[in-house]
């Protein structure tokens, strides 16, 4: 079971406690009713699907029950980082060197 | 049983470390046999002379115990305590012996020593890798009838319990800053390195006492005494610290993600009259800042030719049954090895008085020292050679030994042969871990080498074979992790000192001499699933090259045992029929459970009435009391239909019906899942959410409200009442509750932020009575203060608060039967009293309660849709019939643009009508598919399928709903519903089946 950190509570959880949201930073347009038929696919229809880094949202469902965004590594399973919804995608040049950096060998 | 214990032929007296002051029986086949405490069933039945111990899977040879732990592939027995109690496939090495336990040897009939499966060895060129992949292909239609019967039969060993286990089990979660797996010298020594320097430790171990190697290994002396008095002092020390838990018999079985290591605790098995309060086994599930993997190493056996008789085991095992239980394996053991460990166990043996014919060393230059030693005890060392065939049946009688280079045979009478063929480094547990291994091959074994967790191994499972670099490595690690997650405790230092235990040399994986490439031999490989050599260079002749697939293809590490002894094997013999390096062929993954795992554990308590919750409403337990039948809904008991003496549920039902048509019925209403939607933009955004407009309904007015993805299809529904200007009651299907409140909170946090709206789940806060019928009115009126009932007043649609028998109500008007009534929201610890009050007022009226089921026909007679029954996904509100519920003036809600998909606004899409049967008579099968021609050839062209059907009590009738394609256009068409035995003709008609004008609404 995967420990994830809610960054609404500030701390990590129980994978248990959180309910997966598909893929993030996926903005629903303020003029719905006019999107082209291409632009409806883009927003409902089409996901990235990624094998490796993948920005989602999670739900702390059954905590304080925020929806929020993580940068997960579809291959290793890891969450990279996790932030507030709203919140600008993460640079994460940084942490991929920290976590390499805390890597053993 | 106080009869005296009877000579132990092999029990050799002040050998090991049980007392004969305990005497234990237990029965193996039926037969009595004495035992000491703290003997395993192996340990008991060697010190019985039994080696034979059970029948191969496939061949069904004779085989016997290998070792002394939880690698065993072949000693697996039932164990029965009771009837209801028998455990099939327990490893004789790992149960211990309990006075009274049953044991009874599997796979064989009709006995253990003449079994007529036997003949699968003779017939065994037919049964070659692959068998079941080539032989069971065609005819087709012999699978059912002969093929699958066959395998089914064939499959397993032992007998699964006929009875329902009558054990509990219990689960525990812990957290800690280390968890060390494995109490042998590694993991005793971190432990307490970790735990004096103020780490929360817990320390498992899957044996009845803690030590490891020491258990066989006399050689070793720590701190001034034998390594084995050593580890029980030191479990002690760790047991009476408050900052360690020590866990005997409990196998770390499962490495997860983030160091969640599952554990599981073996609780009452070795309990003669356990507690009955005592969970049979506990699983532990625990969370580790810091993982220690102190896991050991397995001893590997010789691949030779019959080296699967009775008698044939690992040289450490012997050490352990003789240095630890006092037992010798044999009187005139032969010995053949690949590595020193074999020397050490053959001069214990010798010591012990057991006489060792010859050490059979395929290495032609070992060891001097051990040379020495062995002619110091006048042991005969044939170096260069090795074991080409072991002669006996039932239990090995004889060793044929020759040059490794080639030269004549001598055939040497043994009883037992010990063997060695190197050790594996256990890295299960690193594995799991998601931890890459890599090849040494100065040692052809793989160590840990790439990380991914926070975790590390020590000691023999790392590779490191020097006891004081082991321990050396051990308090680093244990300190290092202490000092990582304490960092304010005080420092203390950890100094043991330990002798003996010299580093074994040498190794051999694959096949061993004679049993090469060419040689029509049975050397095993795996001996729980019957694999040779021959099968595995079989499978890469016939184009397996995959480690994966070779594995799959022979079975070979597919057994329960999961290939702790034959992994290696088939890997090098894999290798070398490919002309590959061991590391490019690579090892197959290691998966949980280590060992295997009950289901019982797993479950825990989840079972039974545990398994999930049961949700039941305030009123349950009176309509209980008035003899409701309940159905299941979702987690809910929902009251199904109320039947009186002599009804079947027709009648009931057609009864609650008609009662509430023609004067009044009463409804348990609660389930309904309920929200308050709150805050100063909580119109606008209820208006966003619904497709219906929400901004001008006035306050104390209802609405029946569709909800849609943003693709267009309806996602739920239910009547939304306006409490106050800034104050919403909405009600959402009994199913649909959380993930209608899940949706709202979705856009509310991440699409519309903006808005000032708190949404608040209340369907628990809430209990609802529905009344409902001609007298309704009448019925609730004299329990009412404070609100006008009148339909001036109170006009359907419409709610108000105020008091019921005294407690507050919101109390609306509205109506799912088609008849004027109301549903009555009272605080959910008043729902009882309310309900029991109101229905003895509804009963003198010549009212009913009615269920589910009388709810459901009375909704279809007034065609109103059930979210999940009349759509499955894809119907749109157009497509119900309910496109007036779409505010075609507003700019946005969730599914405007899904709605504009050119698929959902072309023609001939399937729309919901009502259907009658022409006969007047059939009642449709929901689910039951149409078609407009029911002479066309198949397969024919369906239409559409029926949504909902049922009889009609009020209508005399059968009445449906169903989903037609182009359906509005084609009333009063002729349509058929083919069914298994008939075809049904119906008429398509509006579904609304009584009361078409709608007028008895308004009362």
């Amino acid at each position: 079971m995967l420990l994830i950190h809610c960054p609404y509570c500030a701390e990590e959880r129980p994978e248990t406690e959180f309910a997966h949201a598909g893929e993030a930073h996926i903005e629903r347009s303020t003029q719905m009713g006019e999107l082209t038929d291409e632009g409806f696919a883009n927003f409902f229809f089409y996901r990235d699907n990624t094998k490796g880094i993948t920005y989602e949202r999670w739900r702390h469902i059954h905590g304080c029950g925020r929806f929020f965004n993580a940068a997960r590594d579809t291959v290793s399973d890891k969450f990279l980082v996790t932030y507030k919804a709203g919140e600008p995608k993460p640079d994460l040049s940084e942490i991929d060197n920290q976590t390499k950096a805390g890597a053993k060998s | 049983m106080n009869a005296p214990v009877s000579i132990q032929p092999n029990r050799i007296p002040g050998k090991g470390r049980l007392s004969a002051a305990d005497p234990l029986r237990f029965t193996f086949d039926g037969k009595t046999l004495p035992a000491l405490k703290g003997d395993t069933v192996a340990s008991a039945l060697i010190a019985n002379d039994i080696h034979l111990v059970g029948r191969s899977f496939k061949y069904h040879r004779p085989r016997g115990i290998v070792s002394a732990g939880s690698e065993e592939p072949n000693a697996l027995l039932g164990i029965q305590r009771d009837v209801a109690r028998h455990t099939p496939n327990i490893r004789a090495t790992v149960q211990e012996v309990y006075d009274g336990l049953e044991a009874t040897s599997q796979n064989r009939w009709p006995s253990l020593k003449y079994d007529i499966g036997e003949i699968n060895d003779i017939a065994s060129p037919l049964l070659s890798a692959g068998f079941y992949y080539k032989t069971f292909m065609w005819p087709r239609k012999a699978w059912d009838k002969v093929y699958e019967p066959f395998i089914r039969k064939a499959a397993g060993l032992g007998k699964a319990p006929v009875h329902k286990d009558p054990d509990h089990y219990s689960s525990q979660h812990e957290h800690c800053d280390v968890l060390i797996l494995g109490g042998g010298i590694a993991g005793l020594s971190a432990a307490l390195a970790a735990a004096k320097n103020g780490a929360r430790v817990i320390i498992c171990d899957e044996q009845a006492t803690f030590g490891g190697a020491l258990h066989f290994d006399s050689d070793v002396t720590v701190d001034g005494m034998d390594g084995f008095s050593w580890a029980q002092k030191v479990t002690a020390e760790l047991a009476a610290m408050d900052n360690a838990r020590v866990l005997l018999r409990t196998t770390a079985f499962g490495y997860y993600a983030q160091n969640y290591v599952a554990l599981i605790e073996r609780v009452t098995e070795h309990l003669s009259a356990p507690r009955a309060d005592l969970p049979r086994e506990r699983l532990w599930e625990v969370r580790a800042k810091k993982v220690i993997i102190a896991t050991g190493s397995i001893e590997r056996h010789m691949v030779f030719a019959n080296n699967d008789r009775p008698g044939i085991l690992l040289a450490s095992a012997a050490r352990t049954y003789l240095n630890h239980y006092g037992v010798g394996v044999g009187k005139n053991v032969g010995v053949y090895t690949a590595n020193d460990s074999a020397y050490a166990a053959a001069f214990d043996l010798k010591e012990a008085g057991i006489n060792i014919p010859a050490i059979v060393d395929v290495r032609d230059n070992p060891n001097e020292e051990l040379l020495a030693k062995a002619s110091a005890l006048g042991i005969r060392v044939l170096t260069g050679h090795g074991v080409m065939a072991a002669g006996g049946k039932l239990r090995v009688s004889s060793m044929s030994v020759a040059p490794v280079n080639g030269g004549a045979n001598e055939v040497i009478a043994v009883d037992s042969i010990i063997m060695s063929g190197g050790w594996t480094p256990s890295v299960h547990m690193f594995s799991q871990s998601r931890g890459k291994v890599t090849y040494d091959a100065d040692k052809s074994r793989f160590v840990p080498g790439v990380y991914a967790q926070d975790c590390v191994s020590i000691g023999a499972c790392n590779g490191t074979d020097n006891l004081s670099a082991t321990i050396d490595e051990a308090i680093a690690a244990g300190e290092d992790a202490a000092r990582a997650v304490r960092h304010n405790a005080k420092q203390s230092a950890t100094a043991i000192n330990a002798t003996g235990g010299e580093a074994w040399e040498g190794t051999l994986i694959g096949a061993a001499p004679g049993a090469e490439a060419g040689k029509v031999v049975k050397a095993f490989v795996d001996f729980q699933n019957d694999v040779t050599a021959k099968d595995i260079r079989l499978a890469v002749q016939e184009g397996f090259h995959s480690i994966e697939h070779v594995k799959r293809f022979t079975t070979n590490g597919m057994a329960t045992d999961q290939g702790k002894l034959s992994n290696m094997h088939g890997l090098a013999i894999a290798a070398e029929a490919l002309g590959k390096d061991l590391p490019e062929v690579g090892l197959t993954t290691f998966r949980a459970p280590y060992t295997p795992v009950t289901f019982g554990a797993l479950v825990s308590h989840s079972k039974g009435t545990l398994f999930e919750p049961t949700r039941k409403t305030p009123m349950h337990d009176s309509e209980v009391a008035i003899g409701a039948v309940f159905e299941d809904v979702g987690s809910w008991k929902r009251a199904w239909y109320y039947p009186k003496t002599g009804e079947d549920m027709h009648a009931a039902v057609n009864r609650e019906c008609k009662t509430a048509r023609t004067n009044v019925g009463m409804f348990d209403a609660s389930t309904l899942g309920k929200i308050e939607v709150v805050g100063p933009d909580a119109a606008e955004f209820l208006n966003l959410i619904y497709t219906n407009p929400f901004l001008k309904l006035g306050v104390g007015k209802l609405r029946y409200g569709i909800m849609c993805r943003e693709d267009g299809f309806i996602y739920d529904d239910g009547v939304v009442a306006r409490i106050a200007e800034d104050r919403f009651h909405v009600t959402t299907t009994t199913g649909g509750a959380p993930r209608v409140l899940n949706m709202m909170e979705d856009y509310l946090q991440t699409e519309f932020p903006h808005m000032k709206v708190w949404l608040t789940s209340t369907s628990e806060q809430w209990a609802v009575i529905a009344v409902q019928g001609p007298k309704s009115r009448d019925i609730v009126s004299p329990f009412v203060e404070g609100i006008d009932l009148s339909t001036e007043a109170l006009p359907h649609m419409s709610m108000a608060e105020g008091t019921i028998c005294g407690v507050p109500t919101r109390l609306m008007r509205m109506s799912f039967t088609g008849e004027m009534g109301f549903e009555i929201n009272v605080p959910a610890d008043y729902g009882r009293a309310v309900w029991d009050t109101l229905y003895q007022a509804v009963e003198e009226a010549g009212g009913c309660a009615y269920g589910t089921e009388a709810m459901h026909v009375l909704r279809a007679e007034k065609g109103y849709i059930i979210v999940g029954q009349d759509t499955d996904g894809t119907v749109t509100p157009y497509d119900a019939g309910l496109g007036w519920a779409v505010g075609k003036k507003k700019t946005d809600f969730v599914g405007i643009r899904g709605l504009k998909r050119p698929d959902l606004v072309a023609e001939g899409r399937r729309q919901l009508v009502g259907l009658k049967s022409v006969d007047g008579r059939s009642v449709l099968e929901e689910g039951a598919q149409i078609v407009d021609d029911p002479n066309q050839p198949m397969p024919m062209k369906m239409i559409g399928w029926v949504s909902s059907s049922y009889w009609s009590g009020n209508a005399q009738k059968p009445i449906a709903m169903a989903l037609i394609e182009d359906g509005f256009n084609l009333m009063g068409k002729k349509l058929y519903v083919p069914m298994a035995n008939e075809v049904i003709e119906v008429e398509v008609c509006k579904a609304v089946f009584v009361d078409e004008e709608g007028g008895r609404l308004h009362g």
